[in-house]
């Protein structure tokens, strides 16, 4: 710690004013209470202070995501294992997984940090610690085989046009990590949906390729459901349409293949499915939203809504029942594909949610309600949970000044009688 | 006589043709006419031709109701304006429609929509109705010209990024792409409709970056 005290000692004078490097003082300052809490005092009037500052709010945040982040790794060592029906030991898969992810963990931090550092030196501003766990969303939330040139165009579109031109961390209207997926996912669909892009593989040339063992297929569970009651349909039209023996036995034994690789309920509760890097495991980001609870950086409020909310939700479609991916048990789409990992950690974003307790539900359940409806009737959108967030970040703010609204009128009428 | 004369290229028409390329912008800084410019941008041909047909539309006719500026009831002003711009959309829909008529089945609506184009009617109202005919040809040059500007630097890059092509020609080497065994893919979100937004926005705070008139001070 004397190391790091006696060097920022040494280093300050060329960075405040009058020094050389005095354009230059944001970024030291940002490391400068990055290592240290800052010795700022207050100028005028009294203010209570806290330990709590920003980034210890962040840090927080960084190791609830921990769990979740190690899981992600193991995992990814694991499936790319079990697609090239190969049995390694623990360490090997996790390290492979570990080396798989680095270099998008770095590459995010790089070209995210360096965008912020970029924008605060040209404005004058401190750099705001926002990124810290921004940069590390955004790696957890793609799929493994993201080409890192278009992870980092997603965290420049996400760093520049989510949030600096907003004002900067804490003015931003959109979660900028879900805007960097959001980007990446329309931008490129090839490599950002689809059945061939969740496993890391031995990429030939730079493509994803489409050789995988028999009956292994890197499909998502709930790319699965809907493959599978779309076969089933086809199943209900051949029957009543009378067609031969033979397109049925075929449809048949699609159904099966399908149905065999559906994952159980404890599967994919502790994570062992394909999906994004580190959103499959319900388990591990259960103990990241502990911690989060906890230490009171997450709001409950928000998180029990969206977990309400998609639960309700996916009862009103098992009582309607119309095709086979809406009898899928409720619970079940609370637990596949990002639902959890987003209600947890993006849902809760303190800048983008509600800042009202009564918004906090109302629009958390929102986010529950539309991610389910999405997933339900749009598969072309299997990650429905993104876009309802992105939405609802949306209509946050509109929702929160009706609350005040409401607040306020309920308020004078009091002062009036 | 002469020496009251203004010379055709006074410093003062000059302004008018130089003043709606940045200053005034009719698309960026006045937000006229964005509709249109959002839409047709995915390409750089429609653009050009859209660009072009307004030069036309606006240029004419300027010229026309500036020279029947003072024959114009009042009253009736936006009617008469309305019948001399549709006949001029009319011309160019059914020009386009006989010469190029893959770009125009491309521009579809947006053609005809010309008639709507605020920008056309804010000049027709503003100027052209209390200017003489040159000066107001000056101003159709330089509106029209603004609004060519954005919409075709937003085309350039969108065509670009979103297709690799610039006029419907490969720039971009085949060999980069993955499924040629390269590394590049183009950006799909080019083609959508929001990024014409965001694009646009990105011109404008360029402009606003190299032009400090513009920076309200708040």
């Amino acid at each position: 710690m004397k190391l790091f005290r006696n060097i920022l000692n040494t280093a300050k004078p060329h960075f405040i004013e009058g020094g050389k490097l005095e354009k230059m003082f944001p970024a030291f300052d940002a490391f400068e209470t990055f290592l240290f809490v800052p010795d700022h005092t207050t100028n005028s009037g009294s203010h209570i202070r806290d330990a709590i500052d920003l980034k210890r709010t962040m840090m927080m945040v960084i190791i609830a995501l921990l769990p979740a982040l190690l899981f992600g790794m193991w995992n990814i060592g694991n499936n790319h294992f079990i697609a090239n029906e190969e049995s390694v030991s623990f360490m090997e898969t996790f390290l492979y997984g570990a080396i798989k992810m680095l270099p998008s963990i770095l590459v995010s931090y790089i070209v995210g940090l360096s965008v912020e550092f970029a924008f605060a030196i040209f404005r004058g501003h401190q750099v705001n610690e926002g990124y810290l766990v921004t940069g590390l969303l955004i790696p957890m939330i793609m799929p493994i085989s993201t080409p890192l040139w278009m992870l980092a165009i997603s965290v420049i579109f996400a760093v520049v046009i989510g949030k600096e031109v907003f004002g900067g961390t804490g003015m931003n209207i959109l979660n900028p990590a879900l805007t960097a997926r959001a980007f990446a996912f329309f931008a490129y669909p090839a490599h950002l949906s689809g059945d061939k892009i969740w496993i890391a593989d031995q990429p030939v040339n730079g493509t994803v390729t489409d050789v995988f063992p028999d009956g292994y297929s890197g499909a998502t569970p709930l790319a699965d459901y809907y493959s599978l009651s779309v076969e089933k349909g086809k199943l209900a039209s051949a029957v009543i349409q009378e067609k031969s023996e033979k397109t049925i036995t075929a449809i048949n034994e699609k159904i099966e293949v399908i149905e065999s690789r559906i994952p159980e309920l404890s599967e994919s509760f502790f994570g062992f499915i394909s999906g994004s890097c580190s959103e499959t495991s319900t388990f591990a980001i259960l103990i990241g939203l502990i911690i989060l609870v906890v230490t009171g950086v997450g709001s409950w409020r928000t998180i029990v809504a969206v977990f309400f909310g998609g639960y309700f939700m996916g009862l009103l479609f098992n009582l309607w029942g119309a095709t086979d991916f809406m009898t899928l048990p409720a619970y079940e789409h609370l637990i596949l594909g990002g639902f959890a990992f987003g209600a947890v950690f993006m849902a809760t974003d303190p800048v983008t949610a509600s800042q009202t307790n009564k918004g906090k539900i109302i629009v958390g359940s929102l986010i529950g309600i539309f991610a389910v409806l999405i997933r339900v009737f749009n598969p072309a959108y299997p990650e429905g949970m993104m876009l309802a967030i992105l939405l609802m970040n949306v209509f946050a703010p509109l929702v929160d000044h009706y609350i005040v609204e409401s607040n306020i009128k309920r308020r004078l009428k009091r002062v009036k009688s | 006589m002469s020496n009251k004369q203004e010379a055709l290229f006074s410093k003062k028409n000059i302004k008018l043709i130089k003043d709606p390329l940045d200053d005034n912008n009719p698309i960026t800084v006045q937000v006229l006419g964005i509709c249109s410019a959002l839409a047709i941008t995915v390409q750089l041909k429609p653009a050009v031709v859209m660009a072009v047909s307004v030069f036309f539309v606006l240029c004419v006719a300027n010229v026309l109701v500036s020279l029947m500026r003072k024959m114009i009831p009042s009253r009736i002003r936006i009617i008469v304006q309305l019948v001399i711009i549709a006949t001029l959309v009319i011309l160019v829909d059914q020009t386009l429609k006989a010469f190029l008529y893959d770009v125009s089945k491309e521009l579809s609506v947006f053609v005809g929509l010309i008639i709507t184009n605020c920008i056309i009617m804010g000049r027709l109202e503003a100027f052209a109705l209390a200017n003489t005919p040159w000066k107001s040809f000056m101003d159709g040059v330089g509106n029209s010209l603004g609004y060519a500007l954005p919409l075709i630097v937003v085309a350039f890059f969108r065509e670009l990024l979103g297709s690799g092509t610039l006029f419907g020609l490969e720039v971009i080497p085949p060999n980069w792409y993955i499924e040629n065994g390269g590394f590049y893919a183009n950006n799909g979100m080019m083609i959508l409709p929001p990024m014409a937004l965001v694009t646009c926005g990105i011109y404008i705070w360029v402009q606003r970056i190299r032009n400090n008139k513009l920076v309200e001070e708040n």
